[in-house]
């Protein structure tokens, strides 16, 4: 168990790329973790999440900033003294090994004693049910108990971090909400640092206590899951948590600060939670959430989105259907029971306290006055 | 193949359909099986019935069935036993020092660094030299005690130069060889090496692993099955080294790099005596037989108690 700190760490590969900005794939990471904290890191690929993680481990030197674990700066310490432990995408068991020695192996380098290792040994396989599996090598094994196996070695360590790399995207997608459930009971009971990696932002947003939003090496917001979701610091935030994504219009805010108005939609946007003084006749993007809109008959809504639907999908609870709205796509959730069909002419209405409001240049949420992030 | 579409007439149709259209497999391995019959098989009786026979070139009026004869001269013959000790000597050592020495290449090889590639074709360049030329090349160029390229270096250095092939045939003999197939070993390794998941490295060094551990627990296991495939084909080759020795030291001084293969040339073709020669063949054939045994014994049994701790 430790407080994992980051300040200012970035990952710099050298002239070697092509442009400048492939070169740097972190930048400026900073953050500290709470004692016991669920971190998960997630982005599309190639934002530096994986990087990031790898440099924690070692397994990567950072070329800049420092990372501290417990207080201690291990930034020119070898992986192999961090007390770190990884959950490999691939598992990364050893093969020639039984299940009982992939995970005693790390144990007996350290040359804690028999009886000692095979406690633990044993306890680990209790606590994820492997105990049947100790005399079998890893290719007899099937996807989720290798999953086990490598988060059993990762367990008998007692180590002070946690690592996990994408450790269920190589699971089915039964298995993974299974697995899923599983490694945040282990986390509660086992309470180490943990660091998530993960391109699945249900993922994430179902297992972090905290979120790091990654992009381009960057760091685009760090929060809980709620606050992601309510008050996304910036567009890219906003549509990549959330699914199905959040919708945007571009809209102009009238003179009056109050009424947003695009080609055929308009809105009433609401000063209760951010303040768009600032912003009178200027462009803005508009989010607002598929779950968000609801079919309406009333022409005169404040806020009112108007056109024809060109995508059903009836997913039995819920119907969600796509219009294109004056030029962007538009996905609405429905109630399961409304009878569309393509080419209907509806009208979607929301709550004005729904609409999220960004900037149209920076794409950056305009100013909040509550909900405001912890950190970041 | 109608005696085929007899016997599988109580199958299923689709069986029958993917019979009638796949390739005729019998028909075209035939020539396979004829070429190994003729260039194998044939040769192999043929020494076996010689063995049991009297017969010698010089004497033809002489043939007729010898018995045990000729194997009883053959296990007499002092330059028989020196000669399977000098094979036994030639192929440990030739196997200790490719494959050790193949290794640590590989390993290095296995980095990245400048020119790897030039390098790397460099060192494996050797192996595409012939076994006379070889031969010829270390007698003439490297180790001739007044040209050899190694007899300058000494005198420039202020020593005697040595007469490798005179002094010390054995060690130069195993030399060449060495030099000749270590290449072989740190191809084969070097695949191997390459073929090993980054993540396993990765995963031992999170482990707690120091370099030596690592390549202890994680590279060698791994290397297991290349190492067997390895050493199983050195030792045949070595076994079998012929033209080295007989475009170098003709098997002398004496008889000091007499191997096996050479003791039945010698035989056969200096003293026409095709049934002794054909009796020591056999006993190479027998040889290569134990020789491989143990020597599988020996890797799995290793392989295994390296997988167990």
């Amino acid at each position: 168990m430790a407080v994992v700190e980051l300040k200012g760490v970035a990952k710099n590969y050298g002239g070697a790329h092509k442009n400048a900005k492939a070169a740097n794939a972190v930048e400026n990471f900073n953050l500290t973790t709470r004692d016991g904290e669920f971190i998960v890191l997630v982005g599309p690929s190639g934002c530096g999440k994986s990087t990031t993680m790898r440099m924690i481990a070692g397994l990567e030197a950072n070329t800049d900033g420092e990372i501290r674990i417990d207080g201690r700066d291990v930034s020119q310490v070898a992986a192999r003294d961090r007390d770190i432990a990884m959950v490999f995408q691939s598992y990364a068991l050893y093969p020639h090994m039984t299940v009982y020695d992939n995970m005693a192996f790390a144990l007996s380098l350290k040359k804690v004693p028999k009886p000692e290792i095979e406690q633990r040994v044993n306890d680990a396989a209790s606590i994820l049910d492997i105990t049947h599996l100790l005399d079998r090598k890893p290719r007899a094994l099937s996807g989720g108990q290798r999953q086990r196996v490598a988060l059993g070695r990762a367990i008998v360590r007692d180590p002070q971090v946690f690592l996990m790399d994408e450790p269920l995207s190589n699971l089915d997608a039964m298995l993974r909400v299974d697995m899923r459930a599983e490694i945040i009971k282990l986390h509660r009971k086992l309470g180490v640092t943990t660091f998530y990696v993960t391109h699945d932002q249900t993922e994430a947003m179902t297992m972090g206590e905290r979120i790091v939003v990654m992009r381009d090496g960057h760091i685009q917001q760090i929060d809980t899951p709620n606050a992601l979701y309510h008050a996304p610091n910036n567009v890219f935030v906003a549509g990549f948590i959330g699914t199905p994504s959040m919708n945007f219009l571009k809209m102009t805010l009238g003179g009056d600060g109050k009424t947003l108005t695009g080609q055929t939609a308009r809105m009433v946007a609401s000063s209760e939670r951010q303040s768009i003084e600032a912003h009178k006749g200027r462009d803005l993007m508009v989010g607002v959430r598929p779950e968000h809109l609801v079919l309406t008959t009333d022409e005169a809504a404040a806020n009112l989105i108007k056109g024809e639907i060109d995508v059903v999908e009836p997913l039995g609870s819920v119907t969600m259907v796509q219009l294109e709205v004056d030029g962007h796509r538009i996905t609405a959730q429905l109630e399961g029971d409304t009878s569309v069909r393509m080419g209907d002419a509806i009208m979607l209405t929301c709550d004005s306290a729904r609409l999220h409001l960004f900037d149209a240049e920076t794409e950056q949420a305009l100013p909040r006055h509550e909900h405001r992030t912890e950190t970041a | 193949m109608s005696n085929d579409a007899v016997a599988n007439a109580g199958d299923t149709a689709s069986h029958q359909g993917a019979k009638r259209h796949g390739p005729p497999v019998k028909r075209l391995m035939a020539p396979a099986v004829l070429f190994l019959m003729v260039w194998m098989i044939v040769p192999l009786a043929m020494t076996v019935y010689y063995a049991f026979e009297n017969y010698n070139l010089m004497m033809p009026t002489m043939r007729g069935f010898a018995g045990l004869g000729n194997f009883e001269i053959l296990l007499t013959d002092g330059t028989f036993w020196a000669a399977l000790g000098h094979t036994l000597t030639l192929v440990m050592a030739c196997l200790a020092i490719t494959v050790s020495l193949g290794l640590v290449l590989a390993l290095l090889f296995n980095k990245t660094f400048l020119g790897r590639g030039v390098a790397r074709t460099l060192a494996i360049s050797p192996f595409f030299v012939m076994p006379v030329v070889t031969g010829l090349l270390f007698k003439n160029m490297l180790l001739h005690p007044v040209y050899g390229i190694v007899s300058w270096a000494m005198r420039t250095l202020g020593f005697e130069p040595i007469d490798w092939f005179a002094h010390y045939p054995m060690f130069s003999v195993i030399l060449m060889i060495s030099w000749e197939w270590t290449p072989f070993a740190l191809l084969i390794l070097l695949t191997g090496l390459q073929s090993l998941p980054e993540d396993q490295i990765e995963a031992v060094r999170l482990d707690g692993a120091s370099r030596l551990q690592e390549f202890r627990h994680i590279v060698i296991p791994h290397l297991g099955q290349v190492l067997y495939v390895v050493v199983m084909l050195e030792s045949i080759f070595f076994l079998t080294s012929f033209a080295e020795i007989y475009a170098t030291t003709s098997g002398g001084p004496g008889t000091a790099t007499t191997n096996l293969p050479y003791y039945i040339y010698q035989n056969a073709f200096f003293q026409y005596d095709i049934g002794l020669s054909s009796a020591a063949a056999i006993a190479a054939v027998i040889l290569a037989n134990i020789f491989a045994f143990f020597l599988i014994r020996f890797v799995a049994g290793n392989l295994n108690a390296g997988g167990q701790r």
